[in-house]
């Protein structure tokens, strides 16, 4: 074998390697990691502050949900399931706030949505704790984020589960957060 | 117990009239098309070992004119051949068809069956509303009685299949399609989905009980019982957890505060013969294996891994036990 065809074809063996290393969209978690672990319940006093305030580092399951097709299309399946829906509207809001647009009362970072789903909120935002499992609520807060954009376009799903008049999610404009703790993000 | 397993999930079986026409049709055109093959492959190998004529390069001497009788009768005669035979398997088809369609027209029991990833959700029509009964992945059919199973799809297409019994046909998000047939021979028969729909497509299984009518309208007043009160302090602690916890938010129990329908109905759950859609025996061992980590038995299910406490783990079990 030549010198230059056996370049040729260590190249190709390294293109292969880190082309697959970069499919982490796909990658499946099929339950949290480690059991048992709760949602960040410290944060709840900064959170809940309106407009943010000082809040904790940024958790390190937050990569784990974030950015990762499938654990958005299994939150868009429990938005639906759970009656988001029913305050929320697709997004839209209603009852309940929009969750479309760049406006976050207790911080957009993905960990704070969660702990929001949580803990519930002022003004009828119920407690999820113990209703759901942790791993669904963060796949829930992974789709709510995606609601105004957050994830980068390929994890999105061009097809929104429900009835839509609106434009796929894959082409919704990036909503930059406006909430104080922008900066951490 | 071994014939009971031979049919188990075949399509040459003669368990309900639907899977006995598409054998009579399958039998019909392996027979004709058998015929032909031979046929053709005799004259094919005849006329490789036949011997070359003195005049066979007819066309190099100008004498392809010259037919020959025999030929031309043959020739005549297999085409004649070729024809009835595609007649035959036309007639064939239409008559199996028409007798498959006509089935819709006698239905005696309506069920409807919607697809979810990954388990099927069964309910009993009646004209009567107090009567219509709601289950899962488990099918029971009175021995014959047309029935008439409408199909839905909750989220992507799925393909209904019990082999044994009849053909396949696809449940689409959106649509309504329908399938007929004829039960007639008691036994258990296994479905299974037929259309790729996930990650759990292969545990997506459906058993389906063809019983006397007698035992089909007993089994039908049982489900309709609501749950029983959990007797002992173990279950009751499980009905707790299970009512108050994760599980309501999803499964339903009939006579319990639980009646979400994300998730397959529990209501006689013990009383099934098999666990997550096909997916396990029904039993003590598979019951804690399937609620303690559910996502180690059917990776990618839509039920959760839930973190139990080891008695919350026994007292779950121990509810769901009673629920037969």
């Amino acid at each position: 074998m030549s010198l230059r065809s056996r370049k040729a074809e260590i190249l190709l063996i390294a293109t292969a390697i880190f082309t697959l290393a970069a499919c982490d969209r796909e990658e499946r978690h099929s339950r949290s990691k480690p059991l048992g672990e709760t949602v960040p319940s410290g944060e709840s006093p900064d959170t809940i502050i309106p407009g943010g305030g000082p809040s904790n580092p940024l958790d390190p399951r937050a990569a784990e949900y974030d950015n990762n097709s499938p654990a958005l299309a299994e939150g868009q399946f429990l938005y639906t399931k759970m009656n988001c829906v029913g305050c929320h509207a697709h997004g839209g809001g209603g009852m309940g706030p929009a969750l479309m647009d760049d406006k976050w009362r207790y911080g957009g970072r993905i960990d704070q949505i969660a702990a929001t789903i949580a803990e519930g909120r002022p003004n009828g935002m119920p407690s999820w704790r113990g209703k759901l499992t942790d791993d669904q609520i963060w796949k829930l807060a992974a789709y709510v984020r995606s609601l105004s954009g957050q994830p980068s376009k390929d994890v999105v799903s061009s097809r929104a589960d429900a009835m839509s008049t609106g434009s796929p999610q894959t082409l919704t404009p990036h909503q930059a957060a406006k909430s104080a703790d922008t900066a951490q993000q | 117990m071994i014939g009971s397993l031979q049919t188990y999930q075949s399509i040459f079986s003669s368990a309900a009239d639907e899977v006995r026409q598409f054998n009579t049709l399958l039998v019909i055109f392996l027979v004709v098309c058998a015929i032909m093959y031979t046929l053709v492959i005799a004259f094919l190998i005849a006329g490789i070992l036949r011997r070359r004529r003195a005049d066979a390069h007819v066309v190099e001497n100008g004498m392809h004119h010259r037919q020959n009788p025999l030929m031309r009768t043959g020739l005549i005669a297999w085409g004649s051949l070729v024809g009835v035979g595609l007649i035959a398997l036309a007639i064939a088809s239409f008559v199996a068809d028409r007798s498959l369609a006509s089935t819709s027209a006698h239905e005696r029991l309506s069920i409807t069956v919607t697809a979810n990833q990954w388990w099927w959700d069964i309910q009993y029509n009646s004209a009567d509303v107090s009567k219509t009964l709601h289950t899962a992945n488990e099918l029971h059919l009175p021995v014959g009685v047309p029935v008439r199973i409408t199909l839905h799809s909750n989220d992507v297409i799925h393909s209904f299949w019990v082999p044994s019994l009849a053909g396949k046909q696809d449940l689409i998000p959106g649509r309504e399609n329908d399938i007929t047939l004829v039960p007639r021979k008691v036994g258990i028969y296994r479905g299974q989905c037929a259309e790729f729909c996930g990650t759990q497509h292969a545990h997506m299984a459906l058993v389906v009980n063809v019983e006397p009518y007698a035992d089909f309208i007993r089994w039908w007043q049982h489900q309709l019982q609501p749950a029983v009160a959990p007797q002992t302090p173990l279950a009751l602690a499980g009905y707790i957890v299970v009512t108050t916890g994760q599980c309501a938010m999803c499964h339903s129990i009939a006579g319990t505060p639980a009646s979400a329908t994300v998730g397959p109905d529990l209501t006689h759950l013990a009383s099934r013969r098999s666990l997550a859609a096909g997916t396990l025996p029904m039993g003590k061992g598979q019951l804690y294996g399937w609620v303690a980590d559910p996502q180690s038995v059917k990776p990618g299910s839509k039920m959760p891994t839930i973190p139990l406490e080891p008695n919350q783990l026994h007292a779950v079990v121990a509810y769901l036990e009673t629920l037969k």
